[in-house]
């Protein structure tokens, strides 16, 4: 049984159909990702997984169990967190109080825990432990906003283009990331423009073409694919 | 005046070694002490005739203005929203305390003059009346609060200032319309038994500080502030968003309603024209004076605010110019408010002078070499590695 299963999710703003009747499903230890032009509803997709966007219909099911209509909160505390677009740092606390606001639904002895585990992948936040969130770099502040999501203990984790305005040298350390926590077993859908990277870690793929999906297949098919090609990888 | 900070004790952080800190129990120890000098000194002063009635009911003000500030912030500085109605919230308070101690005063027996001795009796009916005060506050709260909080900035600002409209509009009808003898309708509620002194004051405002200070220091607290700081990020931590700002902005409230109990026992009537539009404003200037999500601001410039209009009126013809220009000197000067949101901890000071003028960040570095090495490592490593990679990638693209 798929780990999370979208089925003929359909979301819109006001009139606009952000996302028209998609369904996919992800499996356990799989790192899948969505790709697609700008506006192609892919954020929209995983904040209403999220429960910060409530859909028009369709079903989210997380482990068997329906996540439509569920608080934003509930979803975080049964195991799935996501990593907003735009990093989203909590600028005026420390890097510390951000982690330890990534654990709120977890108790200090987890989180005591969790922390050496997110320090051991981002050894530089561990660095500047003390130093003021909104002082950070953008590499710094995206890879404080994975940890924080992490400390979340997340079965499933959902990033939304980590990869937005950092330098390529960055990007490359940032992916090679996703791949290490993947390999320690957490689940990860990743939303990303930048579908080179994306399509080369991941196991699967789809791409999304104005809320519909329109492709799907491996990570490396869709790599040599000539519509995606073209689309996205700049020929 | 605030309670104590703990600056060091964040979980997961390792404590710095070397760095000498003082235990939660000896941090309250020290506050509780300054508290009770400073309510020494002061009674003495007014009992020996130093501060004369009139600057003993100037203080009072000070103190009730103090409480009305510190509340506010929580729901401005700290939740990070705009609500305009403060007034509504404290003429709650105010009337249904003054009401409150007024009708059960012949209930459980006790007079006027049994407040000014202070019997047991009237010692209990006051801190009764205050809580019932700050109830009603509260339930007003979480009734003008649920719908208030779905809306954001300036639509919150200007339901909010409805609402308490509304309430000040009920006080001077209600009697009328409905025929009861309750709020004396327009010409207020008259012969409140005076007891508010600086005593029970100063009690209440160093209760109200310590409990906000503790509400926010906490995990709650903490909630509230990453509402502020990023909702979305709040609510994607697995934070209960809606609880939350409903819980500061009732406590807000609760609070509010406190002041106004006290305020009805230190002036001695309650007219609802006093509970307008204006008296929010007033409220919210000294929290943005303040600095936002400053306690410390809170207070200073509630005590500057209420102190100066007194201390201009041999000036009066002036004193609102001067009012005028002092708020937007500071408004051009320290946009962020006086404080900004530094907020002052005496544990802080006294651990500086105990670790010799240094900070806790002097020593966090010795603690942590092998971090260090691994993080230079990821840093001068595996970069250079990936920069290969790229131009690798760069010239691929090229052909």
């Amino acid at each position: 049984m798929a780990m999370l299963s979208v089925s003929d999710l359909a979301v819109s703003y006001g009139a606009i159909k952000a996302v028209k009747g998609i369904s996919f499903d992800i499996d356990e230890g799989e790192i899948v990702t969505l790709i697609g032009a700008n506006g192609a509803g892919k954020s929209t997709t995983l904040n209403t997984i999220a429960g910060l966007i409530k859909p028009d219909s369709g079903s989210i099911k997380f482990s068997g169990e329906e996540l439509v209509g569920i608080k934003p909160h509930k979803i975080v505390a049964r195991g799935l967190a996501l990593c907003p677009e735009g990093r989203r740092v909590f600028t005026h606390m420390t890097v510390s109080e951000n982690l330890d606001m990534g654990g709120y639904t977890r108790t200090d002895a987890e989180n005591k825990e969790t922390l050496e585990l997110v320090y051991e992948h981002f050894p530089r936040l561990k660095e500047r432990m003390n130093q003021v969130a909104g002082t950070l770099s953008g590499g710094e502040q995206q890879m404080l906003a994975m940890g924080r999501a992490l400390m979340s203990r997340p079965k499933l984790l959902m990033l939304d283009e980590p990869s937005m305005g950092l330098a390529p040298i960055l990007v490359d350390e940032i992916f090679e990331i996703i791949q290490a926590l993947n390999k320690n077993g957490t689940t990860i859908l990743l939303v990303e423009q930048n579908a080179n990277m994306a399509l080369k870690v991941a196991a699967r793929g789809y791409v999304l073409e104005t809320g519909k999906i329109v492709k799907t297949g491996t990570g490396a098919e869709l790599l040599v694919d000539d519509d995606v090609r073209k689309a996205y990888l700049g020929g | 005046m605030t309670a104590s900070k703990a600056t060091t004790a964040q979980a997961g952080t390792p404590a710095a070694s070397g760095y000498r800190s003082l235990s939660m129990p000896m941090r309250y120890l020290i506050n509780a002490i300054l508290v009770v000098v400073f309510l020494v000194v002061g009674e003495l002063m007014i009992d020996g005739g130093v501060v004369s009635r009139y600057q003993t009911g100037v203080i009072e003000q000070i103190g009730i203005y103090i409480i009305l500030a510190v509340s506010l912030n929580i729901a401005t500085g700290y939740l990070g929203q705009l609500p305009l109605g403060h007034a509504g919230f404290m003429s709650v308070g105010g009337y249904s305390c003054a009401i409150f101690i007024m009708r059960m005063m012949d209930v459980v027996g006790v007079t006027a003059r049994d407040f000014v001795t202070g019997s047991p009796a009237a010692v209990g009916l006051f801190v009764i009346g205050i809580i019932f005060g700050g109830v009603c506050a509260a339930i007003c709260g979480l009734i003008i609060g649920v719908p208030a909080l779905r809306l954001k900035g300036d639509y919150l600002a200007i339901i909010t200032l409805g609402f308490a409209e509304i309430i000040r509009v009920v006080m001077q009808n209600i009697d009328g319309v409905l025929g009861f003898t309750l709020t004396g309708g327009a010409k207020g509620l008259t012969g409140i038994p005076s007891y508010t002194n600086f005593l029970n004051t100063f009690i209440v405002v160093a209760i109200s500080l310590f409990l906000i200070h503790t509400m926010m220091k906490s995990r709650h607290g903490r909630a509230i502030l990453s509402i502020r700081d990023n909702e979305i990020a709040a609510e994607s931590c697995g934070v209960n968003t809606t609880y939350y700002k409903t819980l500061a902005f009732v406590a807000s409230a609760f609070f509010a309603g406190v002041a106004g109990g006290l305020y009805a026992g230190c002036i001695g009537v309650m007219a609802p024209a006093k509970f307008g539009f204006m008296k929010s404003i007033e409220i919210l200037v000294m929290v943005v004076l303040g600095g936002m999500g400053s306690m410390l601001g809170s207070v200073i410039s509630a005590t500057v605010l209420t102190i100066l209009p007194e201390a201009l009126r041999a000036v009066s013809d002036y004193r609102m110019v001067v009012y005028a220009v002092v708020l937007i000197l500071v408004m051009i000067f320290r946009p962020e408010g006086l404080l900004g949101d530094y907020d002052f901890s005496m544990s802080r000071v006294i651990e500086r002078i105990m670790n010799h003028g240094k900070r806790p960040e002097d020593f966090a570095p010795a603690t942590t070499p092998a971090v260090e090495a691994v993080a230079t490592a990821v840093a001068s490593g595996a970069p250079s590695a990936t920069t290969e990679k790229d131009t690798g990638k760069e010239a691929s693209t090229h052909e």
